[in-house]
């Protein structure tokens, strides 16, 4: 029993528990690291569905998203940007800006069916998304515009698959 | 050459304190300065510096999006990104407010939240600007901080005028 008691205390405790606090400092520096450049710098999205075809594909598509932007109020008509979904803010979408504050906006009412179209004006601090496929997006066509501050990120750079590496095209 | 490390070990230094710090004040909690009167009496805030109320905010209800009423929540203005709001949410998604000044009933939409300053004479809120996304949320306020005298809990109330929705 003496033995086991003096081989317990020959184990350099005191070393080790300074070994374990500086790794494990050490760790969460690198995760608040990550944590500040994703979300303040620049981000990976997987963007999934079919509301952005033909510009982003249903699945498997890798992008670099752009916080800095937003945050400086360079987002412009015919970016893509990500926003929360004003009707669940636990998910978040992709979408194309159409119009900014103050512009008008033509859209049609009910794509597939009729031609009828509408026009609004944006109000003052919203902006106007939608999908490029009119057909199967759910936006503001549906919600209405958007307050500026749901947008998250700017879509801008596409890193997967291989064959389509680039910038996302910017249309009007 | 000593004078250079001594620079560079501060450069480390203050890198690494302030991404830590930025990254507990994003996720876990954060320190807000008052400023308007729409939470009186509440909160009290002044134009300049060090007079109004400073509070502590958390985070943590922002990974599901769970809130009750009578919480004090911060949000940024519908209207303008850049301004935080801070007021009290009435209204969470699904439920039908009365408007006080009318006896008109209308339903908060899904994923919206409707929101009034304590301060109902002076305040900017709901009533003018409507249900505001709940991604608009910042936080919600748990403590006062400053001043000394009002130190303590921020407790979940419901204004006395009103009826609550069943």
């Amino acid at each position: 029993m003496s033995r086991f008691v003096r081989r317990f205390a020959g184990i350099p405790w005191r070393q080790i528990a300074g070994e374990a606090f500086s790794v494990g400092l050490l760790t969460a520096q690198g995760l608040c690291a990550v944590h500040v450049v994703s979300e303040h710098v620049l981000g990976v999205a997987f963007p999934r569905g079919p509301s952005m075809l033909p510009a982003l594909n249903m699945a498997g598509d890798v992008l670099l998203t752009d916080k800095v932007s937003p945050r400086r109020g360079w987002v412009g008509p015919g970016d893509v940007v990500l926003l929360l979904s004003p009707e669940d803010p636990r998910k978040i979408v992709a979408k194309r800006v159409l119009g900014m504050e103050g512009d008008e906006v033509t859209y049609p009412v009910d794509a597939g069916n009729s031609d009828a179209t509408k026009t609004v004006v944006v109000p003052q601090g919203h902006i106007w998304v939608q999908g490029d496929n009119i057909y199967s997006s759910n936006d503001s066509r549906q919600f209405g515009p958007v307050p500026y501050g749901l947008v998250k990120g700017k879509m801008s750079y596409r890193i997967w698959p291989p064959s389509r590496i680039g910038a996302i095209d910017s249309k009007e | 050459m000593g004078t250079r490390n001594q620079l560079w070990s501060i450069a480390k230094m203050s890198v690494t304190g302030g991404v830590i710090g930025i990254t507990i004040s994003d996720r876990y909690v954060t320190v807000v300065a008052i400023k308007g009167h729409s939470m009186h009496p509440t909160m009290t805030g002044t134009d300049s510096a060090l007079r109004g109320d400073i509070v502590l905010a958390e985070k943590g209800c922002l990974d599901r999006y769970k809130f009750s009423r009578g919480d004090v929540i911060l949000f940024k203005c519908p209207s303008n990104h850049k301004e935080v709001f801070v007021k009290r949410l009435i209204g969470l998604p699904g439920e039908w407010i009365q408007l006080p000044a009318s006896s008109e009933i209308i339903k908060v939409p899904q994923g919206h939240c409707w929101v009034e300053g304590d301060n109902a004479a002076r305040s900017w809120d709901s009533r003018s600007f409507g249900p505001i996304p709940l991604g608009l949320i910042n936080g919600r306020v748990t403590h006062i901080i400053w001043p000394p005298s009002k130190m303590g809990r921020v407790e979940r109330k419901w204004p006395e005028d009103r009826i609550p929705p069943f």
